[in-house]
C-alpha cells in the first residue's frame, strides 16, 4: 500500500512541476501577493485630505482649523474659493472633508452666542466618514470647552476648573492600532486557501477529462489510496506555503508572533484538510474542469468574505451568522490572530481547533464516499 | 475578416455553452447569489460593541458614568467584572471588545473638580472596529465631561451659558452613511472583474488540451475571427450579469443609482470587454486549463478585491502600492460605479478612469490577437 501511494504521489509531483510556470505560480505568487496586500490592506485613517472654506479668515476660524491639523488625522489640501469650488474638489474626489465657517465666527464667539461649524464629509466611503466625524466631535469637543472656561472666568472673575473625565484608552495585542497586524495573519491564511483550493478541486477531474482516469482505473490502486495520493502533495505545498509567507510577515512586516510555532502547524494541519476535502468534493462532482473552477470560486468568495476578515461577523444578519459556522476560514482566521497577536494557546482556543478537526474529518470522509460512488 | 466566419465560431462556443447548462447556470446564478448574500451580509457599521465594566467604586457618579455607555446605541454591557483576571478573561477570549475601568476616588474627583482618570481597554486586534469604538467612547466621555461643567456653571453662577461651538455635520452622496452604498457598487465590479475572467480563462485551453484546436486550425477561419467569435457569446452572458446586477442593486437594495444609466451601461460594456480579454489572453498563453484557471483567480480576486479601492482606500496606501493599482483594471470600474451611483457624475470628472479602462481594454483585445498562433508546434 505505501509502495503505491509512492508512485502515485511521485505521478503527482511530476504533473504539477512538469509545468515549470507552475513553480510560479505556487511559490512565488504568494510571495508576491503578500508582499503586495500586505502593504495595500489598511483601513487606517490619518491625514484625510480635507479643504477650508474659510470665510470669516479670523483668529479664532484659524485657531480652530491649526487644532484639526495639529490632530495629525487632518491634512489641509486645499482652500476652496467657492461653493462651487467646494462641490468640484469633493465630486473629484480630491478632499474628503471639507472645513467651512461662515463670516462672523469669531464675533459670536466672542459675544458668547453659538458658534458653527460647518463640516461636509464625502459619504462614499461609510467607514472613512464615521471614522472622521469622530475625529472632528473630540477636536471640537476640546476647543468648546477650552473657550467654555474662559467665558465663564470672564463672567464671574474667578476661575472655572470643572471636572473632565480623562478617558485613558490602551488598546491590547495591537498598541498602535495598525491594521496591518489585523490583517497579514488574515491574508496568509486566504492565499493558502486559494492554491490548495484551485490545485486539489482540479486534481480528479483533469483526470476524468483528459482520460487517464481509466488507465488509474486499470492499476490495482484502491479509492482511499488514490485520494491519499492526490491530497498529500498538496498538503506539503500548502504547508511549503504558510512556511513561506509566515516566515515573510514576521521578517518584513513585523507582525508580532506572541503564540506558539508548534499550535501554529497544528493549526494549519488541521485548516489544510478542510481546504483540501473541499477541493476534492468540487473535484468529485464536478464533470470539466471548467465546472470545478467555478465551484470553487462560489466557494472561495463567499468563504473570504463571511469569514470576518474583513467584515465583522458580529454585525452580520443572524441567520448568516449561523451559515458562518460552516467556514473553516472563520475559524482558522480566530486561531492565527489568536496566536499572532494575542499569544493566546489551546486553552482559549480548542473550539475553533475543535471545529476545524470534525469539519476536515467529516468533508474528506464524504469526498471519498462520493469518489467511491463515480468509481463504481 | 469574415462576419460569416465569426458568426460560426461565436455559434459553435454557444453551443459549447448550452450543452454544459451547469456552467452557464452557474455563470449567470454565481453573481446574483453572491451580490444577494453579500448585499444582506456586510457591514462595516459598528454597534453594540460587547463591554465589561470593573467598577471599583461602585459610587452614584461612576454609576451614572457608566449608564452613559450602557445607554448609549454603541455599547451593550456585556457583565460587570470584579477584578482584572475576570477582565483579562473576559477580552482574551473575546466575550468582550472593550472593558471600562473607574477607579476608586472617581466621584471625589468629580465633585471637586479635578481630572477624574477613567481606564478603557479595547481589543486593537481588529484596528479598524477598535478605533471606532475608541471613537465612540471619546464622545461619550466630552459629552460627560461638558454636561458636568455646565452643570457646575449653573451651580456657582446661576445663569446659563450658551455653548460655544456647534458642529453642523454633513455628510455628502451618502448621509445615513449607509454602508450598503459604499460596498454594492464596488461588490458589482470586483464580481463582474472575476467571472468575466473565469468565463473565458479556459475556453481556448481547452480546445488545445482536448484535441480540437488541431480540428479547428484545419478550417479556413483566421485566428482573430475565432477570438473574436469565441469573446461575444460570453460577452453577453457578461452584459446579462450586469443587467440583472444593477437591477438588482435598483429594487432590492434600493442603491440610490444617480448618475447617467447609459454611461453605466457604456462603461460596463468596455470593462467587460477587456477583462473577457484578459481571460482570453491567459488561455491563449498558457494552454493549460489547470495553469489557465490559477492564473485566473490570482490575477483577478484578490487584487480586483484588495487593490481596486472597493473596501480599502486607495489614498491610505504606500506610494508604491498605488502605483501598482494603475495596473488593476478593477480599480477603474469600481471608481466609475461609486462615482456614478453615489455622486451622479458624469465623463467631465471621470474622464481619467474612462480612458484608462479604454486602453486597458484595447490593449488586452490586441495582445490576446497577437499572441495566439494558429499553428501546431
Amino acid at each position: 500500500m505505501i509502495e503505491r501511494i509512492k508512485h502515485m504521489l511521485i505521478k503527482e509531483f511530476i504533473q504539477i512541476f512538469r509545468d515549470s510556470r507552475m513553480k510560479g505560480v505556487i511559490f512565488l505568487m504568494p510571495i508576491i501577493q503578500l508582499l503586495v496586500f500586505g502593504y495595500a490592506v489598511t483601513t487606517d485613517v490619518k491625514h484625510v485630505a480635507t479643504a477650508v472654506y474659510d470665510l470669516d479668515n479670523s483668529v479664532a476660524s484659524r485657531e480652530l482649523i491649526a487644532r484639526f491639523v495639529a490632530s495629525g488625522y487632518f491634512e489641509i489640501t486645499a482652500y476652496a474659493k467657492n461653493p462651487k469650488h467646494v462641490r468640484e474638489l469633493i465630486d473629484r474626489g480630491d478632499v474628503r472633508a471639507v472645513l467651512q465657517m461662515n463670516k462672523g465666527f469669531e464675533d459670536d464667539l466672542r459675544v458668547g452666542r453659538t458658534a458653527i461649524l460647518q463640516l461636509i464629509v464625502d459619504g462614499t466611503d461609510s467607514n472613512t466618514a464615521g471614522i472622521v466625524l469622530n475625529y472632528s466631535a473630540k477636536i471640537t469637543g476640546e476647543f468648546s470647552q477650552k473657550i467654555l472656561a474662559t467665558r465663564f472666568s470672564r463672567l464671574k472673575g474667578l476661575p472655572l476648573k470643572p471636572a473632565t473625565v480623562n478617558l485613558q484608552t490602551r488598546a491590547w495585542f495591537n498598541e498602535n492600532l495598525e491594521s496591518r497586524n489585523f490583517y497579514v495573519p488574515g491574508v496568509i491564511a486566504i492565499i493558502v486557501m486559494l492554491i490548495t483550493l484551485m490545485l486539489t478541486s482540479m486534481a480528479v477531474v483533469r483526470e476524468k477529462e483528459i482520460g487517464t482516469m481509466e488507465q488509474i482505473m486499470v492499476t490495482p490502486i484502491t479509492p482511499a489510496e488514490f485520494i491519499l495520493g492526490k491530497t498529500i502533495p498538496f498538503a506539503l505545498i500548502g504547508f511549503a506555503d504558510v512556511v513561506l509567507i509566515t516566515v515573510l510577515g514576521v521578517f518584513w512586516f513585523e507582525v508580532p508572533i506572541r503564540g506558539s510555532l508548534l499550535m501554529l502547524f497544528v493549526a494549519t494541519a488541521l485548516y489544510l484538510m478542510t481546504t483540501l476535502g473541499v477541493g476534492l468534493l468540487i473535484s468529485t462532482v464536478s464533470e470539466t474542469q471548467q465546472q470545478a473552477m467555478m465551484s470553487t470560486f462560489f466557494f472561495y468568495f463567499p468563504a473570504v468574505l463571511l469569514s470576518g476578515f474583513m467584515f465583522p461577523i458580529a454585525n452580520m444578519p443572524a441567520m448568516i451568522q449561523w451559515l458562518t459556522y460552516l467556514n473553516p476560514l472563520r475559524y482558522f482566521l480566530v486561531i492565527v490572530r489568536g496566536i499572532f497577536l494575542k499569544g493566546v494557546g489551546p486553552a482559549v482556543l480548542w473550539p475553533q481547533m475543535a471545529a476545524l478537526a470534525v469539519m476536515g474529518v467529516v468533508i474528506l470522509w464524504s469526498a471519498s464516499r462520493r469518489f467511491q460512488k463515480t468509481l463504481a | 475578416m469574415n462576419t460569416l466566419r465569426i458568426w460560426a465560431v461565436s455559434r459553435k462556443e454557444f453551443i459549447h455553452i448550452i450543452r454544459d447548462p451547469r456552467s452557464l447556470g452557474m455563470s449567470i446564478a454565481i453573481p446574483m447569489l453572491l451580490l444577494l448574500l453579500f448585499g444582506y451580509a456586510l457591514t462595516l457599521d459598528v454597534d453594540d460593541v460587547p463591554m465589561v465594566v470593573w467598577d471599583q467604586e461602585g459610587s452614584q457618579a461612576s454609576r451614572e458614568f457608566v449608564s452613559r455607555f450602557t445607554g448609549s446605541p454603541y455599547f451593550s454591557l456585556r457583565e460587570y467584572v470584579r477584578n482584572y483576571r475576570e477582565l483579562e478573561g473576559a477580552v482574551d477570549s473575546g466575550r468582550a471588545l472593550a472593558a471600562l475601568v473607574i477607579p476608586k476616588g472617581f466621584a471625589g474627583k468629580i465633585e471637586s473638580g479635578r481630572e477624574a482618570p477613567v481606564q478603557l481597554i479595547v481589543d486593537g486586534s481588529d484596528s479598524n472596529t477598535a478605533t471606532i469604538a475608541i471613537g465612540y467612547a471619546d464622545g461619550v466621555a466630552m459629552v460627560y465631561s461638558q454636561d458636568v461643567a455646565l452643570d457646575e456653571i449653573r451651580r456657582m453662577g446661576g445663569t446659563e451659558l450658551a455653548l460655544p461651538l456647534d458642529v453642523r455635520p454633513r455628510v455628502w452622496f451618502n448621509p445615513d452613511l449607509e454602508s450598503k452604498n459604499y460596498i454594492i457598487p464596488g461588490l458589482i465590479a470586483v464580481i463582474m472583474m472575476v467571472i468575466a475572467a473565469l468565463l473565458t480563462s479556459l475556453t481556448v485551453a481547452r480546445e488545445w488540451e482536448r484535441g480540437t484546436m488541431e480540428q479547428l486550425i484545419s478550417t479556413p477561419v483566421k485566428g482573430r475571427e475565432l477570438i473574436l467569435g469565441k469573446l461575444l457569446p460570453y460577452f453577453a452572458i457578461g452584459m446579462l450579469d450586469v443587467l440583472l446586477a444593477v437591477l438588482m442593486g435598483e429594487f432590492l437594495f434600493q442603491v440610490p443609482l444617480r448618475g447617467n444609466v447609459a454611461l453605466l451601461f457604456a462603461m460596463a460594456a468596455i470593462f467587460l470587454a477587456g477583462a473577457l480579454s484578459l481571460g482570453m489572453v491567459i488561455s491563449v498563453v498558457t494552454k493549460s486549463q489547470l495553469l489557465a484557471s490559477q492564473l485566473a483567480m490570482v490575477m483577478t480576486f484578490l487584487p480586483a478585491f484588495l487593490l481596486s479601492g472597493f473596501m480599502y482606500a486607495i489614498s491610505n496606501m504606500p506610494k508604491a502600492i498605488q502605483l501598482v493599482t494603475y495596473l488593476i483594471p478593477a480599480r477603474y470600474f469600481v471608481a466609475l460605479l461609486k462615482g456614478i451611483y453615489l455622486k451622479g457624475i458624469g465623463l467631465n470628472i471621470l474622464f481619467i478612469e474612462a480612458g484608462l479602462l479604454t486602453i486597458f481594454g484595447i490593449m488586452m483585445i490586441v495582445l490576446a490577437n497577437v499572441k495566439f498562433k494558429k499553428k501546431l508546434v
